[in-house]
């Protein structure tokens, strides 16, 4: 077998070129919390791996006028620990923050978190519900900037092609009246892999009604759901409890589950719904209060 | 195809190597340089004995790469100690019995060093979640989290606050 060979280049389009270049399998490498783990496995065996970790402003967070540029390889301690994120996207901070442990959040990002292309990845629902978009470096110096939930099509796989990958996520400045949430159901308080996760962004208007909204599923289909019944459900109306059973029952018709060891079709439907209440219920309260 | 030379920090010393594009820090540190003390428990990033600190972040070591370490500081178990002076945190481990069969300690004690890097007057709940992603099969964590919170108390009481 052929060894692995490494680069670490300095510029994006270094980076496109060696990637494009590389016979046989190249995978870039973020925080590696997920590629370590398959390359140790056996489950792959890249001929490349490429740290994108080493080009100026994959690592970082920026504030511009009308949103946040957060860089594809910026570590989930950094996100976390950023004043305007929290304030504004506390929803995006906990649906990373709940990537693995401390040691994790040390190195996993955001784009690392896409790319894997779990359906149950923690940090895509409430980005999604952000109407977030990623820019996405190719060949010939294209640069492409497209809504986050274009990337991953299914189960370990997206649509980026050869010699892609991912530069910065794009979070746009909420709203008056504009906040999210994050939940996610395990069967512990800690270290697992969500059961269903929920993420909900409302924007009010000052007496409380709901003017727009994005409600998000993960791990209970092969990509996140955008739930645009759900959506729907909640436009136009307060949080009164006519409201929150179409909600839940959106969600429920939205969600399309497999079995397996941390719950049934049947389970993980109803637990959508009640995840798409209670998120809601926080987003409204956090909406409602800035 | 060649090894990779590696130029990086460990432990405050300049420190070069030569590598594999496929061995981890934590394979790096035990077989190329000898400092055994990080433990390879799960070699998934699950049970965090290979903690070590990368520019003031903890992280498993079994989830970098050692290429990745080129120009950056790292700490290891074997840094914690300022020579025979042992850290409040190790102190701590042997005055509470923290440790059983000690291989999750070197992964322990650099975590709960890295907690205190950053917070000095953790609260329980908060120790609890930050050491989330150190498994040790035989305390029941109880006293790990008592000697850790002491540790802190003993930290505070040196910086004055």
């Amino acid at each position: 077998m052929p060894r692995l060979s490494f680069a670490a280049p300095r510029t994006v389009d270094e980076a496109v070129s060696i990637l494009a270049g590389a016979p046989g399998l190249a995978k870039v490498l973020s925080g590696g919390t997920d590629l370590l783990v398959q390359l140790r496995s056996g489950r792959l065996r890249p001929d490349l791996i490429v740290d994108t970790k080493r080009i100026p402003g994959l690592i970082g967070i920026r504030e511009e006028a009308d949103r946040y540029v957060i860089g594809a390889a910026t570590p989930g301690v950094m996100i976390s620990d950023h004043k305007g994120l929290e304030r504004d996207y506390p929803g995006i901070v906990e649906g990373t923050d709940l990537i693995g442990s401390t040691q994790i959040q040390g190195r996993a990002s955001l784009a690392g978190n896409l790319c894997n292309a779990s359906p149950a990845a923690d940090s895509v629902p409430a980005v999604v519900a952000a109407r977030a978009t990623v820019v996405v470096a190719g060949p010939g110096g294209s640069r492409r900037e497209v809504p986050v939930e274009a990337i991953p099509t299914g189960p370990g796989r997206t649509s980026l092609g050869k010699g892609e990958f991912l530069i910065e996520f794009h979070i746009p400045k909420p709203k008056p009246h504009q906040c999210d949430a994050y939940l996610r159901f395990i069967p512990r308080t800690e270290m697992d892999i969500a059961v269903v996760g929920c993420g909900v962004n409302v924007t009010l208007d000052d007496s409380g009604t709901c003017v727009d909204a994005r409600v998000v599923l993960g791990a209970v289909a092969p990509t996140i759901v955008i739930v645009e019944e759900a959506a729907q459900a909640l436009i136009g109306h307060k949080l009164d409890a006519d409201t929150l059973a179409r909600l839940d029952a959106a969600a429920q018709r939205a969600a399309k589950p497999i079995s397996d060891k941390r719950g049934t079709i049947e389970y993980r439907t109803k637990v959508s719904g009640v995840l798409a209440r209670r998120a809601a219920a926080i987003a409204f309260e956090r909406a409602a209060a800035r | 195809m060649s090894k990779y030379h590696v130029t990086t920090t460990i432990n405050g010393e300049p420190v070069e190597y030569l590598c594999e594009a496929q061995q981890t820090m934590l394979d790096v540190l035990r077989d190329e340089l000898g400092l055994t003390g990080s433990k390879e428990g799960c070699s998934s990033g699950d049970c965090g004995a290979c903690s070590i600190i990368v520019d003031g972040n903890v992280m498993c070591s079994c989830l970098m790469l050692g290429v990745e370490a080129e120009g950056h500081s790292i700490q290891t178990i074997e840094g914690i100690a300022q020579g025979d002076k042992l850290h409040p945190v190790q102190q701590k481990f042997l005055e509470h019995a923290a440790l059983q069969c000690g291989f999750c300690t070197p992964g322990l004690i650099v975590a709960a060093k890295a907690l205190l890097d950053v917070n000095l007057n953790p609260t329980e709940e908060e120790t609890r979640y930050w050491l989330a992603g150190n498994l040790c099969r035989c305390t029941g964590y109880d006293k790990v989290i008592r000697a850790v919170l002491d540790a802190a108390a003993v930290m505070r009481a040196e910086a004055g606050r």
